[in-house]
């Protein structure tokens, strides 16, 4: 396998109720170091399922993911070390209520990297100062707004030095005036040659920031390729009507 | 009035003062006490072992399944026992089940305290192992997804980020719990044991006169809960004091 090749999926399937719901039906993807790799399709097209079975939050039915060369979906293998490697941003960010925002983010640094005390706060602190939350340390997550806490669910993710980050509708929950504050950490992720798997429904953000745009309907790939090619010159009938609906 | 007066503090040296009364009540306080204490102590250990199985299964089968563990069958087996105890201990009257430990399991032990312990603290556990596992479910199922993401194992995401926010949740609900657990064990007198209840009903038997030995147990009872109640309610204020 190319050593760039950071996730190679193949044939992934996962089927619902006794296999009379197929919201993955054999999706395959390859994806390398550094590429941003952006997913949209209507609501129901297994977009998020996809996202979430890379790891493994859904249990494929079939089919394989290969990361980092190893076959995460083999029932022996520990899939927390693996995790670890891949951060993960919800739609409702998920901070943890009862820690402050720094805790939120060393909790794992410490417990698992074994990081101490003063690295892990370091590595957090210089986290919150990139998104200018530094101020926002020692506070709780119900007295952020929106795009503040999702932020914080970026770098703490990032605090885990992971190699891939997937990201479930990063704003689909916010408000309107929140969406770019938390676009604009994800550009610049991008920018700095971040690994990332991105469900969203923002195509200003598909067109401008993907390497791919991977278009989803009925648990299959249906067309993929670079953002003006997607977005430009839609192959498909359904991307044509799905693009007309959006934009 | 002067003589309503005499007539009361008559009353209060016939039921407590005479025979050294009161010791009895103190006697059995000390029992009621006793047995609440480490019937919760037990409650509480017996609930977080059942609360484990039951949530570990529900939340984990799928996944042991999938990797085709032998856990899983272990896993189910424990189940089904905590299903069998949680039905028959909450589908039958605690006083049933404490005549039956007591004159049927126990019946050739000589501790009845510690035997009734023993029955209070198996019922206890069931409804304590109930409310742990609501207060798990009550949690959003995001924030196992967050912790599973970060990299931590089942056990870890439950310890370091389930466990302390059901913690504050439950807290009001289990202090109920062992408030009921407290009256409860006024059956305890049932098999002959002493606790305040059958002290305060036996001065009664005695001097024949029920308004002061049966108040006086209420009022017992009444100040233990309110105290109780102060007390966690103190807790409750410190746990919150990190939300806001």
């Amino acid at each position: 396998m190319n050593d760039n090749v950071l996730i190679k999926v193949n044939d992934l399937k996962k089927h619902f109720k006794e296999g009379t719901i197929h919201a993955l039906d054999g999706v395959s993807m390859e994806i390398s170091r550094g590429e941003v790799i952006v997913i949209i399709g209507p609501s129901g097209s297994g977009k998020s399922t996809f996202l979430r079975a890379l790891n493994l939050l859904e249990l494929p039915t079939s089919g394989e993911i290969l990361f980092e060369g190893v076959n995460i979906t083999e029932p022996h293998v520990n899939i927390n070390k693996h995790r670890q490697k891949m951060g993960m941003v919800f739609q409702h960010f998920n901070l943890f209520p009862n820690m402050t925002i720094l805790r939120n983010m060393t909790i794992g640094p410490q417990k698992l990297l074994k990081k101490s005390k003063e690295e892990a706060n370091a590595k957090a602190m210089e986290l919150l100062e990139r998104v200018g939350l530094a101020d926002r340390a020692d506070a709780y997550p119900s007295q952020l707004s929106g795009g503040q806490k999702q932020r914080i669910a970026i770098v703490r993710a990032l605090c885990m030095e992971p190699d891939v980050m997937l990201f479930d509708e990063p704003t689909s929950a916010l408000d309107p005036e929140m969406v770019g504050e938390v676009l604009d950490v994800m550009k610049e992720l991008a920018k700095e040659g971040s690994t990332m798997v991105v469900v969203t429904h923002e195509m200003g953000f598909a067109r401008e920031v993907g390497s791919r745009v991977v278009f989803m309907d009925g648990g299959v790939i249906i067309e993929e390729g670079t953002p003006s090619e997607i977005f430009d010159n839609p192959q498909s009938d359904r991307l044509k009507s799905f693009l007309a609906k959006v934009l | 009035m002067a003589e309503w007066w005499a007539g009361l503090s008559a009353q209060f040296d016939l039921n407590f003062i005479q025979k050294d009364r009161w010791l009895s009540l103190l006697r059995g306080l000390e029992n009621t006490l006793l047995i609440t204490f480490f019937a919760a102590i037990i409650g509480i250990l017996l609930g977080i072992i059942v609360a484990a199985v039951r949530t570990t299964y529900d939340n984990n089968g799928e996944n042991m399944k999938y990797q085709k563990s032998i856990g899983y069958y272990i896993l189910g087996f424990f189940n089904v026992i905590c299903k069998i105890y949680l039905t028959i201990i909450r589908g039958t009257p605690v006083v049933v089940q404490l005549l039956i430990i007591y004159f049927i399991i126990f019946a050739n032990s000589t501790n009845d305290i510690l035997v009734a312990t023993l029955a209070f603290g198996i019922n206890s556990g069931a409804y304590v192992a109930e409310i742990l596992r609501g207060g798990i479910m009550a949690i959003d199922k995001g924030q196992f997804e967050a912790g599973r993401s970060i990299g931590f194992n089942y056990l870890q995401t439950m310890i370091y980020i389930i466990i302390p926010q059901v913690f504050k949740n439950v807290l009001p609900t289990l202090l109920n719990e062992f408030i009921v657990l407290l009256k409860e064990t006024s059956v305890a007198g049932y098999v002959g044991i002493m606790d305040l209840t059958r002290a305060g009903n036996s001065i009664r038997g005695v001097t024949f006169s029920a308004f002061m030995p049966l108040i006086a147990v209420a009022l017992i009872y009444l100040v233990i809960v309110m105290l109780l109640t102060w007390l966690v309610g103190k807790v409750e204020r410190r746990l919150r004091k990190s939300e806001r």
